[in-house]
């Protein structure tokens, strides 16, 4: 068993940076990664990170912007947290030589972004997530913080009391792709999981294919809620063949789009009829889809992009990456050419239940970056602000486990305060099938002490590994794929009841398969038949409360959309969705939106653009 | 051990051999692993003939070896059926044969777009990252193999640590005595300064271009080009400031640093980031030269 004060589960941006903090503060702490850090998929982020550093711009500024952005979905107290850090966490990114793009009087450039009343997105080319990576693992190297790379955590070592709010989590317990061995983690202090995203759910997404959302998957067996899993970002320029994204930044430059017609549709057809391209996201990728169902999609698919007009220059100087990624992957000269786009998945505003400090209801599990949920982006992300979420809740989270004191915590966890409980009926059964592999806090002897609880970990999944290896049944990928098509198919931009339903019984039906799942390689050395066979278990569990989300909100917020509910309800609807485990019989409940910030409270406004 | 074998066998030698089996898991694994061989093979032979008969597929050839697994200890090389499809990549058919026929074939991969830098291989004879690598530029069958002159830990797998070592053998992070006053102030760098390392910021650590080197095959002490890169990235930083330049140039003139490179151009043709990574080894040594006439 490897013992540690704090174990940080994922290198990418949250996960780098939260070890960095733990450390400062005075812990030793350990980073596992199934990938070496550089491999995360943080360097993929191209646009930037949303900071208020200049004296015409303002914290409060931005707050606003990221609530409405929101659709006043986001907790004013975690928003207000990552707007007041940014600018610190920004010049501490250059103060550790980030390469920023810089102005004539050699400070950080900034650009415009979707939603923002200020053009306050600070950035690196179109390589602005690469540079923040490679910058925080640089610090990462330079204080000797020991990364264990290539191991696999499998689950979490949480007690097993009847209240998730009681338990307590004492470690994780890791597979050595390289080896085969598995092993216990102790966390001294506390784990904090920093995952990145869930985009494999789905199979038209800019994620990479690692991810997996673990970390949701497994504090979520392990008794901590999902919150807002309905709300997926989807991209509105990614290549159509591959789901390679273009950043907003384009736009941003001043890239346009067009339809078949020639037509600059986000004006000419009224979707945004003041920011045009530079609206949210959520609204410009309804715009494409509906340019393309009314039959003025190119080649019924896609809609062009266009940034000819910016001059080589200036494409050069701020959108290099762009040229090379719409070549490479897509075949289209961008200096030339307009290129091909459409909306694909991108980013997850849902995840593991937190407060502004990263705590979960466990005690001693907390969660940064794309896997929790705070909440800083309700409804919608705004570009920009996915990146300095990184740095402030992985700094913060870090700091808190490492034992700072940080004072009261402003958002609740748990069902605690005015939380509701939901009467919807799903039709369908969800939850545990009966054999889809043990979870941390499913039954099993009570064992209250830090080492047992470990120890009992390690042994359920070599349990675990040993089946997968030893039986015959069926490969994962066919069972993946499934997920991955009925995902893409109904739980996708637009949103009807039936199908949504239909879904819940294609998951069901995924889930029946994997009971009979099985790894035919052998072999102990970096067996990743394994790896991914595993993965898919978390895919399953996500895509089903993702699913049950998104029947339940019967509004359109956002990123949601339903086609029999137009229109936001807050009287009904200004509230988190939850879904518990429950030891395999998932619950579905609410909590209360925090509205009330430092200073003012965010009335919800008409969100037009 | 080394890529380069002798003897090739194309058929999947995978036999039955598990002479004493030391528990009732063994057994059962051993016996899965004979029914798992069979199906495979029939399915295989399955969708190759069909894939054969069909003229729109892609031939592959791809390295095997795995140190545990009976059959496949001595590396072979075995071929894949894949049908091609419109921009196809080497990283797509690896994936389409790896869910297909093979669910053992085992590679590096993440981002799908050349920026995690997992999957280097060496495809036709030269280093690639698969993900980038079209198939319609490339000769059939399409020979792909593990990085050389590294350790191969399975199938296209190598191990990555001497890599690593090397990088963080540069002092690879940002250092200076020289802060601007004020918390929220940022350092100042010039938009040329900042033109000057660009290219040298790319790197994504996918090993190509060490692997590519003739050094350092021989010289397993060679800091090697990405290294060197690295150093390079702070050195030409004005903002590291010029006390630090001094003690980055010391670094790189060790005996196994800048001057142990003979201007062979090899990384700079297989970086995929396109860094002209011996133009920027050349500018180090100059600078060194530079530096070490100021103190004569």
């Amino acid at each position: 068993m490897y013992e540690h004060d704090v174990v940080v589960v994922g290198a990418g941006g949250a996960g780098l940076r939260a070890a960095i903090a733990a450390q400062e503060a005075g812990a030793d702490v350990a980073m596992v990664s199934k990938l070496h850090p550089v491999r995360s998929h943080t360097g993929a982020a191209e646009g930037g990170i949303n900071a208020a550093l200049r004296d015409a711009d303002s914290w409060e500024d931005h707050a606003y912007d990221t609530m409405k952005g929101s659709d006043y979905l986001g907790d004013a107290p975690a928003v207000e947290a990552l707007c007041q850090e940014s600018p610190e966490e920004v010049i501490r990114l250059e103060h550790w030589g980030m390469p920023f793009s810089r102005e004539d009087d050699g400070r950080v450039s900034q650009r415009p972004f979707g939603g923002l009343s200020f053009p306050r997105t600070t950035y690196a080319g179109a390589e602005t997530g690469h540079q923040m990576l490679h910058t925080m693992y640089e610090q990462v190297v330079k204080r000797g913080i020991t990364v264990y790379d290539e191991w696999h955590v499998m689950d979490l070592a949480v007690t097993d009391e009847d209240d998730p709010a009681e338990r307590t989590c004492h470690g994780v317990v890791a597979y050595d792709i390289q080896s085969g061995e598995i092993n216990g983690f102790r966390a001294e202090d506390g784990v904090i999981l920093a995952t990145g995203g869930m985009g494999q759910v789905f199979d038209h997404t800019t994620n990479a294919v690692a991810n997996t959302g673990d970390g949701v998957a497994m504090a979520y067996r392990a008794g901590v809620p999902m919150e807002d899993m309905e709300f997926i970002q989807f991209h509105p320029t990614t290549l159509p063949s591959t789901g390679v994204l273009i950043s907003e930044g384009v736009r941003g430059e001043g890239g346009i789009l067009y339809n078949e017609d020639g037509e600059r549709f986000m004006f000419e057809h009224g979707y945004a009829n003041n920011d045009g391209e530079l609206a949210s996201r959520d609204v410009v990728s309804r715009a494409e889809l509906t340019e393309v169902n009314e039959g003025r999609g190119i080649e019924d698919e896609y809609v062009h992009l266009d940034m000819r007009h910016l001059g080589e220059e200036r494409i050069l100087d701020r959108l290099e990456n762009i040229l090379h990624l719409a070549e490479d992957f897509e075949g289209a000269d961008g200096l030339t050419e307009p290129m091909p786009v459409k909306p694909g998945q991108h980013y997850a505003m849902g995840g593991i239940e937190t407060n502004e400090f990263g705590e979960t209801v466990i005690d001693g599990l907390y969660a940064a970056g794309e896997c929790a949920c705070a909440s800083v982006h309700g409804a919608n992300r705004l570009g920009g602000n996915a990146l300095p979420e990184l740095i402030v809740f992985g700094k913060r989270a870090g700091r808190h486990a490492a034992g700072e004191e940080m004072g009261e915590a402003e958002i609740e966890t748990g069902r605690s305060g005015d939380w509701q409980p939901a009467d919807y009926e799903f039709g369908v059964e969800v939850g545990e099938t009966g054999d889809s592999g043990p979870a941390a806090a499913d039954g099993g002897a009570v064992a209250t002490d830090a080492e047992s609880v470990v120890g009992g970990a390690v042994g359920r999944a070599k349990e675990r590994v040993e089946e997968l290896l030893s039986r015959e049944g069926r490969n994962h990928a066919e069972i993946r794929s499934a997920v991955q098509e009925t995902m893409t198919a109904n739980v996708n931009v637009f949103r009807e009841e039936d199908r949504l339903g239909e879904t819940l019984e294609d998951l069901r039906e995924a889930r029946e398969a994997y009971k009979d799942v099985a790894v035919s390689d052998p072999s102990r050395t970096f067996n990743t038949d394994l790896i991914h066979t595993i993965e898919t278990r978390n895919i399953l569990d996500i895509a089903e409360a993702l699913t049950m989300g998104a029947l339940a909100r019967e509004e359109f917020r956002g990123a949601h959309w339903r086609k029999k509910h137009q229109e936001r309800k807050d009287d009904e609807w200004l509230k988190h969705t939850l879904i518990s485990w429950n030891d395999g019989e998932p619950e579905l409940w609410y909590k209360p939106v925090v509205l009330e910030g430092e200073n003012k409270t965010y009335e919800p406004k008409t969100r037009s653009y | 051990m080394s890529t380069q074998i002798p003897k090739q066998t194309e058929e999947s030698t995978e036999t039955d051999a598990e002479t004493e089996p030391a528990s009732k898991g063994d057994e059962r694994r051993a016996e899965k692993r004979r029914r798992a061989a069979e199906r495979r093979e029939q399915r295989q032979e399955e969708e190759a003939e069909k894939a054969a008969a069909d003229e729109s597929t892609v031939e592959l050839k791809v390295f095997r070896y795995d140190p545990q697994v009976e059959g496949k200890q001595e590396p072979r090389f075995d071929t894949f059926h894949v049908p091609f499809t419109k921009g196809m990549t080497v990283l797509d058919a690896l994936m389409y044969a790896r869910d297909t026929y093979d669910s053992s074939l085992t590679f590096r991969h993440s981002c799908r777009q050349a920026v995690c830098g997992s999957d280097a291989m060496f495809v036709n004879g030269g280093q690639k990252l698969a993900c980038k690598t079209q198939i319609s530029d490339l000769q059939q069958p399409v020979r792909v193999e593990p990085l050389p002159h590294a350790e191969v830990t399975k199938d296209l797998v190598v191990d990555m640590e001497h890599f690593y070592d090397q990088m963080e053998a540069v002092e690879p992070y940002f250092q200076t005595n020289e802060y601007p006053d004020g918390e929220l102030e940022e350092q100042r760098q010039d938009r040329e300064n900042r033109e000057k390392i660009k290219m040298s910021t790319r790197c994504i650590w996918c090993g190509a271009c060490m692997s590519s080197c003739n050094i350092a095959a021989g010289d397993n002490e060679y800091l090697g080009p990405a290294a060197i890169n690295k150093a390079y990235r702070f050195a030409m930083d004005e903002r590291e400031g010029e006390e630090m330049k001094q003690k980055r140039l010391e670094i790189i003139e060790q005996e196994h640093g800048v001057w142990r490179c003979q201007t062979q151009f090899s990384c700079t043709e297989v970086c995929p980031k396109d860094i002209p990574l011996t133009e920027h080894i050349q500018e180090l040594k100059r600078e060194a030269v530079k530096n070490n006439l100021k103190f004569w």
